[in-house]
């Protein structure tokens, strides 16, 4: 299990005519062999924007890095160029998008949509490729391959166009693949078998997988470790269990008290979080949830807190751990379980 | 597709009926008729006038008339002593045709690569470059244009003749200035749609695939960028092929547009008839083409034709 994507110190801003906008604000994480890291986080907390930084997808200009590194098996990222960047996009990290409506050329066939991969790498003859785009496509559940290769994107499903788009991401045989909300746009039973797709090539590929996500349901499903990310900053990480059971970032704590579970009362209420993200034209200088948090200290207000180790991978960045702050004990979700069962 | 061709082959011409049944009215509702004269007294005049059938009801004239067309036959010129409207049309249309042609593939295809290359060097000085033509094509009448032409290519600078349509050399000054206006308007359209299109998902999946930008101008972008371009290509045919009136008549071009002009201004009515009919059988063909060659451009369009 060793590294193959180390993240640090990442900052990623976008020059608007507004001024600097800065959506990703020293991040670091990495990712391991094989392992599913799950980012969880509202609109706009920089969880897309930091997963299309690993590939360089955001536009530069107007966005730009401000600090950090990206080593990808010992490379740097931050600092290729467009065509040594070509190298590793699609062949070394492979990338799903939200929404398989738009994501797919409207006017090219689905079969050389897929292709194109290899056609760009002039790496096989066309024989060689058509077996390639059907292989794919049998692999990722598209059952009639044959019909399918000639059809345009408009002729398939949402569904089957996730399909698709898996296939496209998985075709190069990438190491990482990383997918934003990729099940966002589709409807529950479809979001349950592409996420079952996604967990089973994951484990006979033995790819990694950067899964991005506001639905911590998602999380709960398919990932091995979680990073809880807010204005830009990873505000809590940690394994599955620590997020859901041992969660120390009252964020946290309010994105689970948000969500309805199977012990949901029928008329019991679903807590939201209350008021809006940090304006990260001008983010605070404190904790960037301060304002929205119900246990907000003076200090939170003043400084950033730092990262604490609670143990060997969970870690959260709240004053709240600080040894002088009161011991508060918060919400998670076992205790809402325990309450339900008592 | 086929069935798609065939209803749309009925509809043509049930258009075209309807203009010639149009045209047929609105010529008769004009005041005066083609032989009023000082010098002609009513014995010549009736005699002229039954020649040509107008004694007889103008139901039955109808009749007779659409009779004609269906065999191809517009009948003779009122003016244009012993000369039939076939012949007019065949002896003039071929210039018009001609320089229409030209004029539409040199807008065209440069209004494609201007506003492919403005997209591309959006905000850069060769953007600013094209924007600048597109906004002079856009605004400066096509006459103007044309006595622009002729003063500096043709007399100052002694390059191409002033003039008439005698071979290649002739016909570019006229080309340009009649294709100026749709080259404008198709590179401002090509842009705007190049830099639509540039933000679309797809293109962003592509880049994800690793393919090299000149890979997703032309494989991606352009084939989705040109779309609204072809969606105007019908009246766009149209309006040069009308604009021919007035370049023709600058450089004097024996093309249709002299005739047509003088046909409405001597109330020659079978040359008017017969200018429109031909005319707007040429439109509805045009954007006939326009609209089968959408389909084979854009799949989606093409399912829902079949």
């Amino acid at each position: 299990m060793g590294k193959i994507l180390e993240v640090k110190d990442l900052s990623f801003s976008f020059c608007t005519y507004g001024g600097i906008v800065k959506a990703v604000r020293g991040v670091d994480f990495d990712v391991n062999e094989g392992e599913i890291v799950g980012i969880v986080g509202e609109s706009g907390c920089g969880k897309s924007v930091t997963a299309q930084c690993l590939v360089r997808l955001n536009p530069e200009p107007p966005g730009f890095f401000e600090n950090g590194s990206i080593q990808y098996k010992g490379t740097e990222i931050i600092t290729m160029t467009d065509k040594e960047m070509r190298k590793i996009r699609g062949v070394e990290i492979g990338f799903i998008f939200q929404d398989p409506m738009t994501s797919l050329n409207p006017t090219m066939k689905i079969g050389k949509q897929i292709e194109e991969i290899f056609v760009q790498r002039n790496m096989y003859n066309k024989k060689e490729l058509k077996e390639k785009a059907l292989e794919i496509l049998k692999l990722v559940g598209i059952s009639d391959g044959e019909r399918r290769y000639n059809q345009y994107p408009h002729e398939l499903s949402g569904g089957m166009k996730q399909r698709v788009m898996i296939a496209i991401a998985l075709v190069g045989n990438p190491s990482i693949i990383i997918a934003d909300e990729p099940t966002t746009s589709l409807d529950v039973t479809i979001e349950a078998q592409i996420l079952d797709l996604l967990r089973d090539l994951q484990k006979k590929l033995n790819t990694s997988i950067i899964l991005i996500t506001h639905d911590l349901g998602v999380i709960a499903k398919m990932c091995d470790r979680v990073l809880v990310m807010y204005g830009g900053k990873i505000v809590e990480r940690g394994m599955v269990d620590d997020i859901f059971y041992n969660t120390k970032h009252p964020y946290t704590s309010g994105l689970l008290g948000s969500i309805a579970s199977l012990e949901t009362e029928k008329d019991e209420e679903l807590e939201p979080i209350e008021g809006t993200p940090p304006d990260l034209f001008s983010p605070p200088a404190g904790c960037p949830f301060a304002a929205r948090c119900e246990y907000a200290m003076e200090i939170c207000y003043q400084a950033m807190p730092p990262e604490y180790q609670l143990a060997d991978n969970h870690t959260t960045m709240c004053w709240l751990q600080h040894e002088y702050a009161k011991a508060i004990d918060l919400p998670c979700k076992k205790k809402l379980k325990n309450e339900v069962m008592q | 597709m086929r069935k798609y061709i065939f209803k749309r082959v009925i509809i043509s011409f049930v258009t075209i009926w309807v203009l010639a049944t149009i045209v047929f009215i609105l010529v008769r509702l004009m005041p005066g008729d083609p032989f009023s004269s000082d010098k002609m007294t009513p014995e010549i005049k009736a005699n002229i006038e039954s020649y040509y059938g107008f004694d007889k009801p103008l139901i039955e004239q109808y009749f007779t008339y659409m009779k004609n067309i269906v065999k191809g036959d517009f009948g003779y010129s009122m003016k244009y002593v012993n000369q039939s409207v076939n012949k007019i049309i065949a002896d003039s249309f071929p210039y018009s045709f001609d320089l229409g042609m030209r004029a539409l593939s040199l807008s065209i295809s440069l209004g494609l690569v201007f506003g492919i290359i403005a997209a591309l060097y959006r905000g850069k000085q060769l953007d600013y470059v094209c924007v600048i033509i597109a906004i002079i094509g856009t605004s400066v009448p096509d006459f103007i244009i044309g006595a622009m032409l002729q003063y500096f290519f043709g007399i100052k600078w002694g390059l191409f003749p002033v003039a008439q349509y005698q071979g290649i050399k002739h016909t570019i000054l006229p080309s340009i200035a009649l294709g100026f206006y749709t080259m404008a308007m198709v590179s401002r359209l090509m842009r705007a749609s190049m830099l639509e299109v540039v933000q679309q998902d797809y293109i962003k999946t592509a880049k994800s695939k690793g393919i090299s930008k000149f890979r997703i101008t032309y494989k991606h972008q352009i084939r989705n960028a040109i779309m609204p371009v072809v969606t105007v290509l019908g009246p766009t045919v149209a309006s040069v092929l009308t604009g021919t009136f007035v370049i023709e008549s600058i450089y004097a071009i024996p093309g249709m547009g002299k005739y047509y002009v003088q046909s409405v201004q001597n109330l020659d009515y079978s040359l008017i008839l017969g200018m429109t009919i031909f005319y707007g059988a040429f439109l509805v063909l045009a954007n006939m083409i326009v609209d089968i060659l959408y389909g084979v451009i854009d799949p989606r369009i093409r399912v829902s034709g079949r």
